[in-house]
């Protein structure tokens, strides 16, 4: 036993000796090799990570997130980098569940990172909040739009529209635009995303004379039949129905509200975009469908076409995932870029002083980017941007 | 007419929650074990059908026909594999094996399909019927759904009830021992019980998702358990209690949300289990057993 121990002792000493020695290695070359920046060494970089479902029902998500949030970082550090150092940028799954999401910002950690840019949908994203604001990282999610995500604590932005913006977006287009005079809800009670939404639309409908004739709602647990809702909502005779969902389970509504012969205007919320990527979908079922969104593949400004052109060239069989999560975290990125070059981060700085400086840098820069241009940041971390609507369109998403 | 159409719609998603309690029921009424990868099954199916129908571009009634044989194959596959080994073991070492079964299932058709959500083209070319003036629409796939499984319910009840092998089943379910004394192969006649489920399964998978079309590798699961409890509800072990079961849950599910509050429904419907558990511990049809002293 005493034997096992001592051996325990000195062969733990020598592994530690080994590193050390292999750790000053590094360090030697390094400076031998300062100025060739290209990290193989992960001392020179600036360290980001990634939180998002890259399996799972809403992996379309994350897989967008992830290839755009890669596509920004080759090309800043094509671009020299940030403050010339180069940045690592490592993503992990979390299922789009709050549980895992925690897992993976912890093993992150460990990694090195020194801020995260995720989680990508809401639930997750509160949970991981929690855990950022008591490490004051910073974190910058680029659409997980719930408003308890940045409640937390004051290291805490996000890219995309909080819900009480998409909520409130949604009933001011529609009543301005006349869509409709009645509308009718379904919405998800299990999910914050989507209950978020539905609160903040409900009110501002009947401030601008919207009349709300029924709100109905569904679970994750019972996300396939939706007649009896439908059925409901026929009997009302709603000329819209807006959904702020998630485009699997609004697929089915609208297929199952065409089947008992209701159709009235749909109108979405973010989480509707994907709708037209879903595999064998019916174009004709989903004409017309309408949602909020930052980005609009089809819009001819500047940002936006560089970031098509781009995002083709690098990714050409992944084109489907070229939507405004990509869109939100390719300019999250950027973003992320502007504020530690005004504040001058570096590697060898730890996340929490990275999250002191960056906090307050996050609200005194202004972007322009694919979703929008003049983004700003208040200090609560809720961008500043109008909502803008997307329409499908013969199989094409237009402006509206 | 909002009353009928919220019944009949009940009534269609029941008949879906049967045909898979009766793959339940009828492997618990024989070997005496809950196969929860059963929900999984159904996934399968769907998922064979898919292929055939959407990336083959067959025929949907070839596509269907293909997904129940390859359906009765893995059940029976599955049986051998996993099942049998542990035929003296505990029931919750085999409960335990099942739900490894499911699992395996759900990650397999996430390799090979990926997690994104597929829209299913319906197997069921007959269009809606439209009643008194448009106020009510019956889907083809409804009226396909009932006729199907009133057929396969009668057809398994003579199976069952009036065929040799039928009979020899019935003779396992109540007793394996003695039915191995009588002569009747008791290992065939479970891997035949997991053919017919499994075979059901596939039939049951193509009309969930021609009724919902949204195919993912989590499809079978929710369904799956909804029909587990569909098979308690009207007495695990009994076929026509799974049919009943089955078509209660998906009415009360569907009046509850259609008339008491679409959040609760599932509150619901698992209250009413319980107020019936608490009434008759066997369930709807479930026979009462003696203890033998």
């Amino acid at each position: 036993m005493k034997i096992k121990k001592i051996l325990a002792v000195v062969l733990s000493l020598c592994m530690i000796f080994a590193l050390a020695a292999c750790s000053s290695s590094i360090e030697d070359e390094e400076a031998s090799t300062e100025e060739a920046g290209a990290s193989t060494s992960s001392e020179g970089t600036i360290k980001i990570g990634g939180i998002g479902p890259l399996t799972g029902d809403v992996a379309q998500y994350g897989v967008a997130v992830k290839l755009g949030a890669e596509l920004a970082v080759a090309e800043i550090n094509a671009a020299g980098g940030i403050n010339g150092y180069q940045i690592e940028f490592k993503m992990e799954d979390d299922v789009g569940d709050a549980e895992k999401a925690v897992t993976a910002y912890g093993s992150l950690k460990d990694w090195g990172m020194q801020m995260v840019m995720g989680t990508v949908t809401s639930t997750p994203c509160i949970s991981v909040a929690s855990e950022a604001a008591a490490d004051n990282m910073l974190l910058l999610t680029p659409s997980g739009s719930a408003v308890e995500c940045l409640e937390a604590g004051d290291t805490l932005f996000r890219m995309c529209f909080s819900d009480p913006n998409q909520g409130i977006g949604a009933a001011d287009f529609i009543a301005d635009n006349d869509l409709a005079t009645t509308v009718a809800i379904i919405y998800n009670s299990s999910d914050t995303y989507s209950t978020g939404i539905m609160e903040k639309f409900t009110e501002e409908a009947a401030e601008v004379g919207l009349e709300i004739v029924a709100t109905e709602a569904f679970t994750n647990d019972s996300a396939t039949d939706f007649s009896a809702q439908l059925t409901n909502i026929k009997e009302t005779g709603a000329d819209l129905l807006f959904l702020p969902i998630y485009y699997t389970p609004a697929s089915l509504i609208i297929s199952q509200a065409t089947a008992m012969g209701y159709e009235p205007t749909y109108f979405g919320s973010d989480g509707m975009d994907g709708i037209l990527g879903m595999e064998n979908i019916d174009v004709d079922l989903i004409d017309g469908v309408m949602y909020l969104t930052p980005f609009i593949e089809s819009s001819t400004d500047d940002a936006t076409v560089n970031f098509v052109e781009s995002f083709t060239a690098a990714y050409p069989d992944q084109t489907a995932y070229m939507n405004q999560f990509a869109a939100d975290a390719y300019d999250a990125i950027y973003a992320l870029k502007a504020a530690a070059e005004s504040c001058s981060i570096t590697p060898d700085m730890d996340a929490s002083t990275v999250g002191d400086l960056m906090k307050v840098a996050m609200t005194e820069i202004t972007i322009d980017g694919v979703t929008g241009t003049g983004i700003t940041w208040g200090e609560d971390g809720e961008p500043n941007k109008t909502p803008r609507v997307a329409k499908i369109e013969n199989g094409e998403i237009v402006a509206a | 007419m909002k009353f009928l159409s919220q019944l009949i719609s009940g009534i269609s998603l029941g008949s879906i929650y049967s045909l898979i309690a009766l793959g339940y029921t009828m492997v618990y009424g024989i070997a005496k074990m809950l196969n929860f990868a059963h929900g999984d099954v159904i996934m399968v199916g769907a998922f064979v059908v898919y292929t055939m129908c959407v990336t083959l571009n067959l025929s949907p009634i070839l596509g269907v026909l293909i997904a129940i044989a390859f359906c009765t194959v893995l059940g029976m596959v599955i049986e051998r594999l996993a099942y049998k080994p542990l035929r003296q073991a505990t029931s919750l070492a085999v409960l335990i094996t099942a739900i490894g079964v499911s699992y395996f299932l759900q990650n397999t058709a996430l390799l090979i399909f990926g997690s994104d959500t597929k829209k299913f083209t319906s197997v069921v070319s007959i269009s809606s019927v439209s009643l008194a003036d448009g106020q009510l629409i019956i889907s083809g796939e409804t009226i396909v759904t009932i006729i199907v499984s009133v057929v396969i319910m009668v057809a398994l009840s003579l199976f069952v009830n009036k065929s040799k092998p039928g009979k020899a089943m019935r003779a396992v379910s109540e007793d394996k021992g003695a039915a191995q004394l009588m002569g009747i192969n008791v290992n065939a006649m479970i891997a035949l019980t997991f053919a017919i489920g499994s075979g059901l399964a596939a039939i049951a998978g193509a009309l969930l998702c021609s009724a919902y079309p949204a195919l993912s590798p989590y499809t079978g699961a929710m369904p799956g358990i909804k029909a587990f409890v569909a098979a308690v509800f009207g007495g695990i072990g009994s076929i026509p209690g799974a049919m009943i079961g089955g078509i209660l849950l998906g009415v009360i599910e569907n009046l509850s949300k259609g008339y008491i509050s679409s959040q609760l429904s599932d509150a619901i419907v698992f209250a009413v289990l319980i107020i019936v558990l608490l009434v008759r511990p066997t369930g709807i049809l479930g026979k009462k057993i003696n203890e033998k002293v």
